[in-house]
């Protein structure tokens, strides 16, 4: 059974239709990447999946259990989590911390608890620290732990957001742009955790705007324009379909007959 | 923070309250810190609520009216002991701020700041209009604790400054600690991470309006608390105390201190408490001198006095 599953998503900002019947499935260890020229409406597809939008229409359900518009702390509870285009780190708190937000579910207890440290507390903040330290090594930010955020470069803030993401334990993980602005080095690397983090049984729904990494690594491709799929197969069809290829490349006669439809 | 930072922030203070004493010229002194130190306690509330959680309050004045004036009727209309009516007081403001959190809580930036203005001003108007209960501008008489003389009779005889020094350094040391233990707990990190950001924090699972209700709540119980403290040793209360100007003058010294640090705080609490004191030579002049102190620290030193000293320390370290 998929994990997730889309259909027939959308939403309207104004007149304007961001995005427009979107169906898709992803299933527990599936690497899917949404594509599309830049304003696509991708981005939007992922705030309606992760509870920041209210979608307009269409419905998303996660694990069988239908979640439309369901706020994003109760979707992390069913175990979804994810990464933002534009950094939402929390700049003033350190690294160690960032990721240690990601603990919340596992960590939060009564506020008594909290107010007066007691064991309870200690014993759960103490489990989800060393579970931090661990996701940090993981994406090599160990020895930045005890910094601010806010004073680390770009690309070692994309990998943070990743850790605080995997802090969750999630079933289903969203990237949206993982590794942009990042070098090739770095590119590799994301390349490397997302395979791995497939691996281990947890869905990937991916944005990404580097075709090489897309192509190399998703099982399933879904390609909107104009807030309407295209096109969806595997990376070796998709890369072939004429109507894809009209859209990254806009040729004349297709576009306008895309662009109604 | 770490562990070893609360520490070291609550030594620094336990250490600095019980030495100050051998400084004082005179017993009056006793009171002014006292007074410093119930100040500071509701700032150190306002800590909890601006500097974690992100929220501002223009009105948190309004509970310490409640927590004052709690201390005032109580043991009058109840016959409840005083110590006992801090505590009802405390209970009242904490469940108020949850009922008027709720709604106003969705507000954010000036919006909130408006919302809550609201309210304390009409904590304050109650408290000013309703002659017949609280003796209306002119404020009516508080309950002595009883603790002093109890202590007395033991054999332990306190003036009444160097009796509410103790008290209100014991009770600020135990807000500090209350809120050091906040700041680097689950919640905790909650509120600072919907401070850094809402829509990150409620994706990994932060309840976002509940976390702000929560910090909310708990400086409403500090802002009563130090209301209490002010009533009880004052033995005397007017609704100034609720008034708009104290709410000002909390933020202020919240955000003149460093309003992310505990410390920092009190440090704040302590400066604009003292000021008026020593400014009382320029009396005409000390709204003025007091205005200027502000936008000189919020043009040189955005971060607050002690976060800007402290860095500028390390910087030097390096």
């Amino acid at each position: 059974m998929s994990l997730l599953d889309v259909q027939g998503l959308g939403i309207s900002f104004g007149g304007l239709k961001a995005v427009n019947d979107v169906s898709f499935k992803v299933s527990p260890g599936e690497i899917v990447s949404v594509i599309g020229p830049n304003g696509a409406g991708k981005t939007t597809l992922f705030n309606m999946i992760s509870g920041v939008y209210q979608p307009g229409r269409g419905s998303v359900s996660l694990n069988g259990t239908e979640v439309t518009g369901v706020a994003p702390n109760r979707l992390a509870e069913m175990g979804l989590s994810r990464t933002f285009q534009n950094l939402q780190i929390f700049q003033e708190m350190t690294v160690l911390d960032n990721v240690l937000a990601g603990y919340h579910l596992s960590e939060r207890g009564s506020v008594w608890a909290d107010l007066l440290s007691l064991p309870g507390m200690k014993r759960r903040a103490a489990e989800a620290r060393a579970g931090a330290r661990k996701l940090l090594e993981r994406v090599r930010l160990d020895k930045a732990a005890e910094q601010v955020a806010g004073n680390l470069s770009y690309g070692a803030l994309k990998r943070l957001e990743i850790a605080r993401a995997l802090a969750l334990n999630p079933k289903i993980l969203l990237l949206d742009e993982p590794a942009a602005g990042c070098n090739a080095v770095e590119t590799e690397e994301i390349d490397h955790l997302i395979a791995e983090l497939a691996a281990s049984g947890i869905a990937i729904l991916l944005v990404e705007h580097d075709m090489k990494l897309v192509m190399r690594i998703s099982n399933h491709i879904v390609v909107l324009d104009h807030g309407e799929k295209i096109a969806e197969g595997d990376p070796a069809t998709v890369s072939r379909d004429p109507a894809v290829i009209a859209a990254y490349l806009g040729t004349e006669e297709e576009e306008p007959a895309h662009a109604d439809g | 923070m770490t562990g070893r930072n609360k520490w070291i922030s609550l030594g620094v203070l336990a250490v600095l309250i019980a030495l100050l004493p051998l400084f004082f010229p005179s017993g009056y002194y006793y009171r002014v810190g006292a007074l410093i130190f119930v100040n500071a306690l509701s700032v150190v509330g306002l800590v909890i609520l601006i500097g974690y959680a992100g929220q501002i309050s223009l009105g948190h004045a309004g509970f310490a009216g409640i927590g004052a004036y709690a201390c005032a009727l109580a043991p009058e209309h109840l016959g409840l002991h005083p110590a006992l009516a801090l505590v009802l007081g405390a209970v009242v403001s904490g469940v108020m701020a949850a009922l008027i959190g709720k709604p106003i809580l969705r507000l954010k930036g000036y919006y909130l700041a408006v919302a809550t203005l609201g309210f304390g001003i009409l904590v304050s108007m109650v408290l000013t209009n309703e002659r017949a209960l609280t003796g209306g501008p002119d404020g009516m008489n508080v309950a002595d604790l009883g603790l002093r003389s109890l202590l007395r009779d033991m054999g332990w005889r306190l003036s009444g400054g160097e009796f509410w020094y103790m008290i209100c350094g014991v009770v600020l040391l135990v807000g500090a600690w209350l809120a050091l233990n906040l700041f680097d707990s689950p919640s905790g990190r909650a509120m600072r991470a919907l401070h850094g950001s809402e829509v990150a924090a409620s994706t990994v699972g932060v309840d976002v309006p509940r976390q702000k209700l929560r910090a909310f709540v708990i400086s409403a119980v500090y802002a009563s608390v130090a209301g209490s403290l002010l009533a009880l040793q004052n033995g005397y209360i007017t609704p100034d105390v609720a008034g708009f100007m104290h709410s000002v003058e909390m933020v202020t010294m919240a955000v003149l201190g460093g309003v992310g640090s505990v410390l920092g705080a009190t440090f704040g609490a302590a400066i604009l408490t003292l000021l008026p004191q020593v400014l009382t030579v320029f009396a005409e002049y000390e709204q003025l001198v007091l205005g200027l102190v502000m936008v000189l620290v919020m043009i040189f030193l955005p971060q607050g006095l002690l976060p800007s000293i402290a860095r500028r320390l390390k910087g030097r370290d390096e």
